[in-house]
């Protein structure tokens, strides 16, 4: 017994050493799953405190940009009004128009960001206090920015669109081809269309959107355009590729969206499932 | 150990800490050079520290930086193997008459030689491991590379820097 005691005790190093690396191999793990638990990361306290304090600081050089892009958004939702407000008679007014409201947007301040990783994630400076939640889409006057994967009280923590566990549904705009946009962790600017079938033509600088299929984010958000399409390797899929709209690198304020018939989309979607053939 | 020694060290953990997460972080060039200045943290200890400690302070350096990078454990596994592999590596690379005592391996004591041998093994394993972790289920190999050796010569210059400016000679000739 002593022998193996002390047999042990000659190897504490070596243990030591497997201890910690299953433990950070652990923690990887965890972290890396699409949902899960988000206490141990940037979105925590102390972490997200101290990157809103440095965030007041650099967000400076930034302003004259933010506030440019604002400023057209503003425009481009003035616009919109325009055209949506005159409805004076009122048998052009739908009839369901309470259930019409699905979405319900927020707006936040990005507080971390990376774009050089191959698993990039966002922080933002909103939490389960301002009612942020799991599973909610984030984006930016620009296009789609990524999904909600955990939140704290005063922060939340959103996995980018630059990060290769991350599928969006899209389609494209005009010819309504659904497909899935996921990044090839290549270029901070590009990532690919996946899914689409060989037999159908697409052509460079077609506008991709959201589909608003994964009800996570509503219909028609920009997400890039078609950059060059060619015929995928070994698949029946075309190798497309997109030039994302937003760019990841001047990320400053965000909007978030959360659709209320998520849940109810859901549980269909696993009725469906379970019921099967 | 001295009282002095630990509380200069301490100091010297956080600075390096508090350079790599607020600075250093937002300093990607061309997209694939990273500085990883901590390592050098780890890597000018003093050789007399065990493996144990070594490792320890590894973990909590790399978890420290991970919460900021939102990279979970990856940060935390590379520098646990740098603290693992470092103490053997000084043992192969003594120097003749030994190292002297209260001598950290650090640029200035040791010479340019010797530190570049004893340096680029190791931050090489560290930044194979981190980016090794980063494309865990993808081919990215080829950027892989780029991004390895492209980090290692932006952190080992960096590091040069650091060691030749900030630290003082401590070798009694």
């Amino acid at each position: 017994m002593q022998q193996i005691f002390l047999f042990l005790y000659r190897l504490r190093a070596l243990l030591l050493f497997l201890a910690l690396e299953l433990l950070a191999v652990g923690i990887i793990f965890t972290h890396n799953s699409p949902q899960g638990a988000v206490f141990f990361n940037s979105s925590n306290k102390l972490v997200g405190n101290l990157l809103s304090v440095k965030n007041n600081f650099v967000s400076y050089f930034s302003l004259y940009t933010a506030n440019q892009a604002l400023a057209e958004k503003n425009a481009e939702l003035l616009n919109k009004l325009d055209r949506v407000s005159p409805v004076l008679d009122s048998a052009n007014l739908s009839i369901d128009s309470v259930l019409a409201k699905n979405f319900e947007f927020w707006s936040a301040r990005v507080i971390n960001n990376s774009i050089h990783l191959n698993q990039n994630y966002i922080t933002l400076n909103k939490g389960t206090k301002d009612g942020i939640e799991e599973g909610m889409g984030v984006f930016n006057e620009l296009g789609v920015v990524g999904r909600v994967k955990g939140t704290s009280n005063n922060f939340s923590s959103v996995i980018s669109l630059l990060n290769t566990n991350l599928l969006i549904s899209s389609k494209i705009k005009e010819t309504e081809v659904f497909g899935s946009i996921k990044w090839d962790g290549l270029k901070s600017n590009e990532a690919k269309l996946l899914y689409v079938p060989r037999h159908v033509q697409i052509e460079p600088g077609q506008e991709i959107v959201t589909s608003g299929y994964n009800a996570v984010f509503p219909e028609g958000i920009m997400i890039g355009k078609v950059k060059s399409v060619n015929p995928g390797s070994e698949t029946n899929y075309l190798d497309i590729s997109v030039s994302l709209s937003v760019d990841f690198s001047k990320l400053n304020f965000i909007y978030l969206v959360k659709n209320d018939s998520r849940e109810e989309l859901d549980s269909l979607g696993i009725e469906m499932e379970t019921a099967g053939p | 150990m001295t009282t002095g020694k630990i509380v200069k060290y301490s100091l010297s953990f956080i600075l390096y800490f508090l350079i790599q997460v607020f600075i250093l972080k937002d300093l990607v060039l061309f997209g694939y050079a990273f500085c990883f200045l901590y390592v050098f943290f780890l890597l000018s200890l003093p050789h007399e520290l065990p493996t144990i400690p070594l490792m320890l302070i590894g973990f909590f350096m790399g978890l420290f930086i991970d919460l900021f990078y939102d990279s979970l454990g990856m940060h935390t596994a590379s520098a646990v193997l740098l603290g693992f592999l470092r103490n053997p590596w000084i043992q192969v690379n003594t120097p003749t008459g030994g190292y002297d005592d209260n001598v950290p391996p650090t640029l200035l004591n040791m010479g340019m030689g010797w530190f570049v041998f004893y340096s680029i093994p190791l931050i090489l394993i560290h930044h194979l491991l981190f980016f090794y972790i980063d494309i865990l289920g993808t081919d990215l190999y080829l950027p892989l590379v780029i991004r390895v050796s492209a980090s290692m010569a932006f952190t080992f210059v960096l590091g040069i820097i650091v060691q030749a400016v900030f630290y003082k000679k401590e070798r009694v000739l």
